[in-house]
């Protein structure tokens, strides 16, 4: 599935949350009434200025205030194309290290931007305290009154409420540690050259995917910890190599460490990356420390990719909910209801399956249309919503959609909400596609036999560890070669992209002795020696 | 609630640029390629523009391991119009996609990557490891030409050069300075003498009052009279306060150069000839606009007779004849001579010719050279688009060890042409 393929309101990035002390406050059960009818509507015209956004943003504050928003505080900063375009090649993070992939990033983008393919309203939040929005400065006044209630009050209120980015993410330490990346590669390239590094880097990315811990919460410790640590680490971990890798004969007497037939690791470990910052006998402490910098950012942004369906239905059902709230009550002229509307329709806006622009679901228009189906669940439910709701069907709406942005990620929310009359509407089905068949099969449609199915299905589709390769450290060879094997797990028998023996040879580099790949079927039979990559040349 | 608007329009823009160095840098081989097929197509005047590149997406893609193709996959997808359960669908042709409307699972199309190099880069990158020969920096060392420029003001100069302001203001300084004692006494002065009279004026009748006050008014008069003299006699402008605009020659690098074309379009000069010519004249225009901020071209082409005409004509009118070089060489040296005098110009000349000359002609183009021409450019370079060594090949070959900075070299194909430009501008100490 890809999801970068659509027009983009919003990158969201660099969660950064503390999980706040009044988490546990109540959640909003209604929404507050409105204040006195202003006399005349906001100033619309397409310019804008510091002024006018002030007044657009009190008026969106205070909606977003009735409706429980819970939010950091706001930072609007008004930024130019260029600089739009810096900032969303560099994952969205105001600081980070120096690497060729950025710039292709950078290349893509300003192309795709030249060719009108990037909508306008394009902007970024960065997630922290407080949260900063960019505001683009040849953006209308209407598109700027968009993006505020968007990324300032929808994002932010995600950022700060949904469990994932609590859990997972230190808004107090993450930009201070991104400045001492930074600084920490551009040293090694001074010391090591650019080659050196930039190859380095390249395998590191190449593994990135496998660098997660995806059960463990990291610890959060402050970049002065971090520091301190680094030393003690870096002389630590050569330790327990030297230990490892002993060649000496044990004495006797002696229990030894390693019985010989004991496999190493005793676990299957997930997370390559970490298992070869720890074990990886030949490295330079350098490219330990570089390789637990991309380990730790790909955690970093590892939450992000599970809720992008939330976090964007959310941003967007806030900026339609908030926005034509303000036009209800007087805020807002014709002229400003009719831009920001044709923008958002953009946004959501589906192609069926089999036509030109279909590139999968579009996470905006899902998103989006769950929390309205929610709320309609709530407000006004059929017999058929009672029978599958029976929780949500009548209660408060408000409290309802709090709750649901709150606890869940894409895979869980949508197995838990997504609805018969949804699937009706957005006439799902499902295809059944198996490679050794000569057909596709259609294995569920909008029908009161499919609801579940799709529902179920539809989940899965965002489960990460359905959507990437089952990969493990299963076994070092301690004694002779020192070669590592991965095993892969199968999913539904299916295989491994080509990239495969490249990425193996990635890790070669990063092992320093030689790789190789098995493969299972899915209940674990049957191993399959699928690629083999020698040592790198030293 | 707590807001802050902050503009950061003028905080710098370019974060990126670090990383867009490293993607240049990282795929200089297939971007300097692109660049060279670039400027094979593009006319003279517009050569130097910015170029879309394009890098096949294999070449440059991040692998990571996912999932390939085959094995089962369940997938859901939106707007199903005539389908029911149990449908069979006939698999669209190259496996995923079409009706069957699986997205690609790595989000990753097999387009090729394209992208905009700016003016700068692509101009950087073509013209890497070239410089003008070292001979010529030298050259152009020895000519230095000078430029005026302010530096303060200076005691002494020409009355054109007075600086007015300054000099009033340095006269109006020393004439405070000078008067203000003989000023302040002044001042007392006269306010005794007002008291004196007033006084006079009070002690009425009094003979002795009056006459006394009268003789000490007399003397305060005189003494006010003297001072006044005094202070008119400081000159109002002395030859102190003379202050002239001072100005002082710098050496100023030149930075306005010529370029002659001179093409031969006498009937052996087929299009295939002129195209490498051409080429030739391409490369040298690019190179010289990197060093100089201003540069003029002349076209001239010939066969019997010269003629001074532009780019359009020069490239591709089909005007031919015999062919007398020297006529060239001769309308050259008069235009120089009238429009590019070579104390403020640096001046090129490039050459094209198939080498085929008329009879004795030879020995007056070579003549000109030495005489006329070669004394005042900086560097001329003679392309002869033919194999075969011809009069004018062996006339120019003896010209060699006379003039270091006269060059000729031989192009038959298309590829050779970049090869020996770079010959002719490498860099000392690069190998080409």
């Amino acid at each position: 599935m890809n999801l970068s393929q659509y027009p983009v309101l919003a990158r969201t990035e660099s969660p950064t949350v503390i999980r706040p002390a009044h988490f546990a406050q109540p959640l909003p059960l209604a929404p507050r009434p409105a204040g006195e009818r202003p006399a005349e509507p906001l100033p619309d015209p397409s310019d804008w200025t510091f002024e006018l956004i002030e007044r657009y943003h009190a008026v969106i504050a205070a909606t977003a205030e009735r409706f429980g928003l819970d939010t950091y505080p706001n930072q609007l900063e008004v930024i130019s194309a260029e600089q739009m375009m810096d900032a969303y090649s560099s994952i969205g993070m105001p600081v980070g290290y120096r690497h060729w992939s950025y710039g292709k990033e950078y290349l893509a983008t300003e192309r795709r931007y030249r060719r009108g393919h990037m909508g306008l309203a394009y902007e970024i939040v960065i997630n922290s305290n407080p949260c900063i929005s960019y505001l683009m400065e040849e953006n209308t006044t209407a598109m700027q009154a968009l993006v505020i209630a968007h990324a300032a009050y929808g994002h932010n209120s995600f950022f700060k409420n949904n469990y994932l980015f609590g859990m997972w993410t230190d808004a107090g330490s993450i930009i201070d540690y991104l400045v001492y990346a930074r600084d920490f590669i551009a040293q090694c390239e001074e010391r090591h050259g650019y080659d050196t590094v930039e190859q380095w880097l390249d395998s590191c990315h190449a593994l990135s995917n496998l660098g997660v811990d995806r059960y463990q919460r990291p610890s959060k410790k402050s970049l002065a910890r971090e520091l301190a640590e680094r030393e003690r680490r870096e002389a630590y971990a050569q330790q327990q190599v030297n230990e490892l890798w002993r060649t000496l004969p044990v004495r006797p007497d002696k229990d030894s460490t390693v019985p010989q037939n004991q496999r190493f690791p005793k676990e299957p470990e997930e997370n390559l990356l970490y298992f070869i910052e720890k074990n990886a006998p030949l490295l330079e402490p350098w490219q330990r420390e570089i390789i637990r910098i991309v380990r730790k950012i790909a955690q970093y942004f590892y939450p992000q990719r599970q809720t992008q369906v939330m976090n964007e239905g959310w941003a967007t059902f806030w900026h339609y909910t908030l926005l034509s709230t303000m036009y209800d009550e007087g805020w807002l002229t014709d002229g400003v209801m009719i831009e920001w509307l044709s923008s958002h329709t953009n946004v959501i806006y589906q192609p069926p399956a089999g036509h030109r622009a279909y590139s999968g679901i579009n996470p905006y228009a899902l998103g989006f249309a769950m929390y309205r189906d929610i709320r309609r669940i709530c407000e006004s439910p059929t017999e058929e919503d009672r029978r599958w709701f029976p929780d949500v069907a009548g209660a408060p709406w408000l409290r309802t959609l709090h709750h649901a942005m709150q606890n869940f990620k894409d895979e869980s929310f949508i197995g838990q909400f997504l609805s018969p009359k949804l699937i009706r509407d957005m006439r799902l089905f499902a295809i059944h596609d198996d490679a050794e068949e000569r057909e596709l099969l259609v294995s569920a449609i909008h029908n009161e036999e499919g609801y579940r199915q799709l529902r179920q299905m539809l989940s899965q589709q965002y489960d990460l560890g359905a959507r990437e390769p089952n990969i493990q450290v299963w076994n070092v060879n301690l004694r002779g070669d020192r070669c590592l094997t991965l095993r892969h797990t199968q999913y539904q028998g299916r295989p491994l992209s080509d990239d495969t023996e490249e990425v193996l040879r990635h890790a070669a580099r990063l092992w320093g002795f030689g790789v190789q790949l098995e493969s299972v079927s899915g209940d674990g039979e049957m191993p399959v020696l699928l690629h083999s990559v020698p040592a790198p040349p030293s | 609630m707590a807001l802050q608007i902050i503009d950061r329009r003028l905080a710098g823009k370019n974060k990126s640029v670090g990383n867009r160095e490293r993607f240049v840098r990282r795929y200089k081989a297939q971007i300097t390629e692109a660049v060279r097929r670039a400027v094979a197509k593009r006319d003279i005047r517009h050569i130097e523009q910015a170029e879309t590149i394009t890098i096949p997406r294999k070449d440059i893609r991040e692998p990571q391991l996912r999932h390939g193709q085959g094995g089962i996959r369940d997938s859901v997808h939106p707007g199903n119009t005539d389908h029911v359960r149990g449908d069979r669908i006939p698999r669209p042709d190259g496996g995923a996609g079409g009706s069957g409307s699986q997205a690609s699972d790595s989000g990753e199309g097999e387009d090729d990557f394209t992208f905009t190099l700016s003016k700068e880069e692509f101009m950087e990158l073509f013209f890497e490891d070239l410089a003008l020969p070292r001979l010529l920096r030298t050259h152009i060392a020895n000519t230095m030409q000078y430029k005026s420029r302010r530096a303060g003001y200076a005691h002494d100069g020409t009355p054109h050069n007075l600086a007015v302001l300054r000099t009033m203001r340095g006269a109006l300084g020393r004439r405070i300075a000078l008067t203000k004692a003989s000023h302040r006494e002044l001042a007392v002065l006269e306010r005794e003498l007002e008291a004196l009279l007033e006084r006079a004026s009070d002690c009425k009748e009094v003979d002795e009052c009056v006459n006394e006050t009268g003789a000490a008014a007399a003397e305060l008069q005189l003494a006010i009279e003297q001072l006044k003299a005094r202070i008119a006699k400081v000159a109002f402008l002395d030859p102190l306060d003379l202050r002239f605009r001072n100005r002082i020659r710098v050496p100023a690098p030149s930075s306005q150069a010529v370029m002659f074309c001179v093409m031969d379009v006498s009937g052996s000069m087929d299009e295939q000839r002129k195209d490498l010519a051409k080429r030739f004249f391409i490369l040298l225009y690019l190179f010289l606009t990197r060093h100089y901020e201003k540069i003029d071209i002349v076209f001239i082409r010939h066969h019997t007779e010269a003629a001074e005409v532009g780019e359009e004509e020069f490239f591709h009118s089909r005007e031919s004849g015999g062919t007398v070089v020297s006529s060239a060489l001769a309308l050259l040296d008069q235009i120089m001579h009238a429009r590019y005098p070579a104390d403020e110009w640096n001046i090129y000349v490039a050459q094209a010719s198939d080498g085929d000359n008329y009879g004795s002609d030879g020995t007056n183009c070579r003549n000109l050279l030495v005489d006329k021409i070669l004394p005042l450019v900086r560097y001329f370079a003679y392309v002869q688009v033919a194999e075969e060594e011809q009069n004018l090949w062996q006339e120019y070959s003896e010209l060699l060890p006379m003039f270091p900075h006269f060059a000729m070299r031989k192009v038959g194909q298309p590829s050779e042409i970049y090869p020996v430009f770079r010959d002719l501008f490498k860099k000392e100490g690069v190998v080409v």
